[in-house]
């Protein structure tokens, strides 16, 4: 069935041939600390802040980043989940797909500042989807946006505000974020392509 | 490919628990203030109805506009239809006028099943004669889980008229699937010679099966079969048949009413039973855009559909 | 004309030369035996020689239906099929019920002279089932009718049964009954099992054949007269008139090539897809133990013959939802192939057990005293040529037929019918009308 191809995709095996890890478990460690400073920093405390990750791996990363947030602030901020997967440009592109979990506050997400969390960035299509998923949800006071890795290569006006590291990549090449709530281990692994 | 939902016996049980599960997360947008979702702009989604049904009509109007498809609703009354023109013509028509899905109410069972054959986009059944009624039995079975849970196990009995219900077929292929131990409960004249091979048990005695039912569902018995000599009388079989409030009483903590409406209150079913605590009835009708939603997102988004058997 | 039919297998025995001169059979001896000169040889080498076979049971539309079939495309596809006489049945429109539509219809048939066409005569006024038809009028026609049929409707009304039975003994006609309760049997749409419970089609019982069975069997028994049952289709059925045939009663019966090779199952999976009312018929396809049945009784004889309904529907009457569809299958220019298929391919039956069910029984039933006579000198040449060694897939568009309902669409059969010999008249040469 062409959802469980998609899945075996998500949950794909910790290692590949000829793939090599640009960000370990350390680094991606010290980047989501750097960005849970740079969010609060910015929103001026936790309060209005919610934390709404990408499925699949961005809401894990939603999810650390607000564990750090409260770590250093002793309260809990706001996280949830945003599938997108509605929204999306390139449904026709493919089979029909399975949708993600979108988990809001009860009290949604109007006058809140919205981070969305995303595990790469690259063409910017599907921080656009996610923009338009939020509108029909209500009225943030401010959208911002954090990812672990900006690969480059946009095809939309879009910019994150947080990023854990800026990857140069060609298109051919592949990037592969492994989180152990999911993979086992923490990693960024790059595969493919001539540098 | 051409992919449909003609019978709930096509699906895999990956298949159904895709759909209940897109279903769940579709639940959401219907507590929004948007109720609206852009995922199917630009298809066109036919309601071709052979018969009146109002209900599960606006069900699947509500849904496919949800999904911002656009809806035709082609009623066969008064139309080219009513004046002779055949299914196959019909089809043809559809398919010049560009329908990516035809949800198609029939009274001839194994009209979609035809209507497959001479369409290039998906087709639905939404009821055809006294066959199957797919969409009613997905919305059940997510009525069902909301309610209880798993369907592992579950022991569902459905009561009524199994001979001539599109439901109860539908239902019994779509629970025997995910799980759940189904038994029909029927006077033998409604009930189908050569039952050997359904995946579910038979029973004359409502209220044998009672207390070992973690949901009744009561089938609406048809006015016509009351003058074919099915049972003696309405009195008869309310008695025999007809869930009442002493009736239950014997059923299980916890245990659910489903009815797939419209209701005939004081026939099969006692108005303070409809009405109780235990009755699902309500969150059926709404349970039935999530579910219808979740089918043509899952028929209609892709470049090929995620779910349904070829024809 | 003469023809010498040269190495011809008669009734799959050993290869024979068969001169055919002045309408009748003059020689049949050892090859080479036979002065064949002056006449027109035909290489009969590895092919079967049968007696023309002779149908109880056609529909050819004609008159009212010509849009389905006509009696020149009926009787053409009847020769492609070997057949040099069938019967058609009295459901036209006007009704078979009068000795001028039946000597209309056997008028045709002679025109056409591509087989004899025998008519059946209506046993009711308009098949209403209310008062006789006269009978004895078609009786005392020219096309001399002497099987009587309501075929399409039984006659249900046991003292109409009553008196059809007893009034056709005056010119020993026969009452030939489509046995079917009709209270019993109303919306039905296939049989009554387990895939018309799945695919919920209304069922139409075995119970309501075997019920009509009995009860003729029982008046034709009370009356002494002769009875036929048209198309079996029931193991039970098959029981009944091994029953009466035991008490010495006179009673045939028939059954279709469809019912011995497929079963309701074709409704729910079958290469047509599902639903596809190709395989609607009336009396419908029945289970696997049903088709065995009929085999077996087609075999010991309980089940005199094989008659094919042929039953030609245009194809806007089939490209519907089944319970709109109507009823019926093609079968003249296939129903040789498939008794191949079930009784020959299986051992149940030889070359001259088929050329008994197909001609011999079915002529004497139908009292037809120019056909299916043995292949002897000074008997009628009527026969016809089979190469049992060809499979060949049936396709519809090369029927003569004009309609294409054929359930065998696609499916590879055995058997092809070479030439067909009409009194010495070849209607078919190398499997082509001539």
């Amino acid at each position: 069935m062409n959802v469980a191809r998609n899945q075996a995709r998500d949950d794909g095996p910790p290692a590949h041939d000829g793939e090599r890890a640009v960000l370990e478990a350390p680094d991606i460690n010290r980047a989501l600390t750097r960005i849970a400073h740079e969010i609060l920093e910015r929103a001026k405390g936790p309060e209005k802040l919610l934390l709404l990750g990408i499925p699949t791996r961005g809401t894990f990363l939603a999810r650390r980043l607000a564990d750090r947030i409260e770590q250093v602030e002793g309260r809990p901020v706001a996280t949830g989940s945003l599938d997108v997967t509605m929204y999306r440009d390139d449904l026709r592109l493919r089979p029909a797909r399975a949708l993600g979990r979108t988990d809001l506050p009860e009290d949604g997400v109007d006058g809140r500042i919205v981070v969305l969390v995303d595990d790469v960035l690259y063409s910017g299509r599907t921080v656009r989807a996610a923009l338009d998923a939020l509108n029909d949800l209500g009225r943030p006071k401010a959208v911002r946006l954090a990812v672990l890795v900006d690969r480059g290569h946009r095809e939309l006006p879009i910019r994150a505000d947080y990023v854990g590291k800026n990857l140069p990549t060609s298109r051919a090449e592949t990037v592969r974020v492994c989180l152990a709530e999911t993979d086992q281990r923490d990693a960024v692994l790059l595969r493919g392509g001539q540098r | 490919m051409n992919r449909h939902l003609l019978s709930t016996a096509d699906l895999s049980r990956d298949d159904a628990l895709l759909i209940l599960d897109t279903a769940e997360q579709l639940s959401q947008v219907s507590d929004r203030s948007i109720k609206k979702l852009p995922t199917l702009r630009g298809r066109t989604v036919v309601n071709l109805f052979f018969e009146d049904s109002t209900r599960t009509r606006i069900s699947f109007e509500a849904a496919a506009k949800r999904l911002s498809a656009d809806v035709i609703n082609f009623s066969a009354k008064g139309s080219s239809v009513s004046k002779g023109e055949s299914l196959k013509d019909t089809a043809l028509t559809l398919q010049a006028m560009g329908a990516d899905a035809v949800v198609i109410r029939h009274g001839a069972s194994g009209a979609p099943h035809r209507l497959a054959n001479w369409l290039d986009g998906s087709v639905v059944n939404a009821g055809d004669g006294t066959h199957e009624h797919p969409t009613q039995a997905l919305l059940d079975a997510f009525t069902m889980r909301r309610r209880l849970g798993d369907l592992d196990g579950r022991r569902v009995t459905i009561v009524g008229d199994v001979l001539h219900s599109r439901v109860a077929r539908s239902n019994v292929h779509l629970l025997h699937t995910l799980g759940a131990e189904v038994t029909l409960v029927a006077p033998p004249t409604l009930v189908p010679v050569a039952m050997g091979e359904w995946p579910c048990e038979v029973s004359y005695d409502f209220d044998a099966v009672l207390p070992k039912s973690d949901v009744v569902m009561m089938l609406r018995v048809q006015h016509e079969r009351m003058n074919a000599s099915y049972f003696p009388s309405a009195r008869e079989y309310s008695r025999r048949y007809g869930l009442d409030p002493e009736r239950l009483g014997k059923m299980p903590d916890g245990a659910i009413v489903m009815h797939p409406g419209p209701m005939n209150r004081g026939m099969e079913i006692a108005a303070e039973v409809a009405d109780s605590e235990r009755s699902t009835i309500v969150e059926q009708v709404t349970n039935g855009v999530t579910v219808r939603m979740a089918v043509l997102y899952l028929l209609l988004s892709g470049s090929e559909p995620a779910i349904g058997g070829n024809q | 004309m003469t023809y010498l039919l040269k190495g011809a297998r008669v009734l799959g025995g050993e290869p024979k030369d068969v001169l055919i001169e002045g309408g009748c059979i003059t020689a049949v001896g050892a090859p080479g035996e036979v002065d064949g000169t002056g006449a027109s040889h035909v290489d009969a080498g590895g092919l079967i020689a049968l007696p023309g076979l002779v149908d109880l049971h056609t529909h050819l539309r004609e008159p009212g239906r010509e849009d389905a079939e006509t009696v020149e495309s009926g009787t053409a596809a009847a020769a492609l099929g070997g057949f040099t006489a069938v019967h058609a049945m009295a459901n036209t429109s006007p009704v078979a019920d009068t000795a001028g539509v039946v000597e209309q219809v056997w008028r045709l048939g002679q025109e056409a002279g591509h087989c004899d066409v025998q008519p059946v005569g209506a046993v009711t006024a308009g098949l209403l089932g209310r008062q006789l038809a006269e009978l004895g009028a078609m009786a005392d026609s020219a096309a001399h009718v002497r099987v009587f049929s309501d075929d399409g409707v039984c006659v249900s009304d046991a003292v109409l049964m009553r008196r059809a039975l007893e009034y056709v003994k005056a010119f020993d006609g026969v009452v030939a009954q489509h046995a079917q309760e009709p209270r019993l049997t109303e919306g039905a749409q296939m049989n009554e099992g387990s895939v018309s419970g799945r695919l919920g089609l209304t069922g139409w019982p075995a119970v309501a054949e075997e019920a009509i069975i009995a009860r003729d069997c029982l008046l034709a028994a009370h009356v002494g007269s002769r009875l036929h049952v048209c198309h079996v289709s029931t193991a039970g059925s098959v029981e009944i008139i091994r029953w009466a045939k035991s008490k010495g009663w006179n009673v045939t019966a028939e059954v279709t090539p469809h019912h011995l090779l497929l079963t309701d199952t074709c409704a729910e999976i079958s290469p047509a897809g599902s639903y596809n009312p190709i395989y609607k018929v009336n009396p419908p396809l029945r289970t696997q133990a049903d088709v065995q049945a009929l085999r077996e009784a087609l075999a010991d004889g309980t089940i005199d013959c094989v008659a094919t309904d042929h039953a030609p529907h245009p194809v806007e009457d089939k490209e519907t939802e089944w319970p709109a569809a109507a009823m019926g299958m093609i079968g003249l220019e296939t129903a040789l192939s498939v008794v191949q298929e079930a009784m020959i391919e299986t051992g149940l039956l030889d070359w001259a057990g088929v050329a008994d069910r197909m001609s011999a029984r079915p002529a004497r039933i139908g009292r037809l005293s120019g056909h299916g006579r043995r292949l002897r000198a000074g008997a009628p040449a009527n026969l016809t040529l089979v190469d049992p060694s060809v499979r060949w897939a049936v396709d519809p568009g090369g029927f003569a037929s004009k309609s294409r309902n054929t359930p065998y669409q696609g499916m590879t059969l055995p058997g092809r019918v070479v030439a067909t010999f009409l009194r010495g008249r070849p209607t078919v040469l190398e499997g082509k009308l001539t």
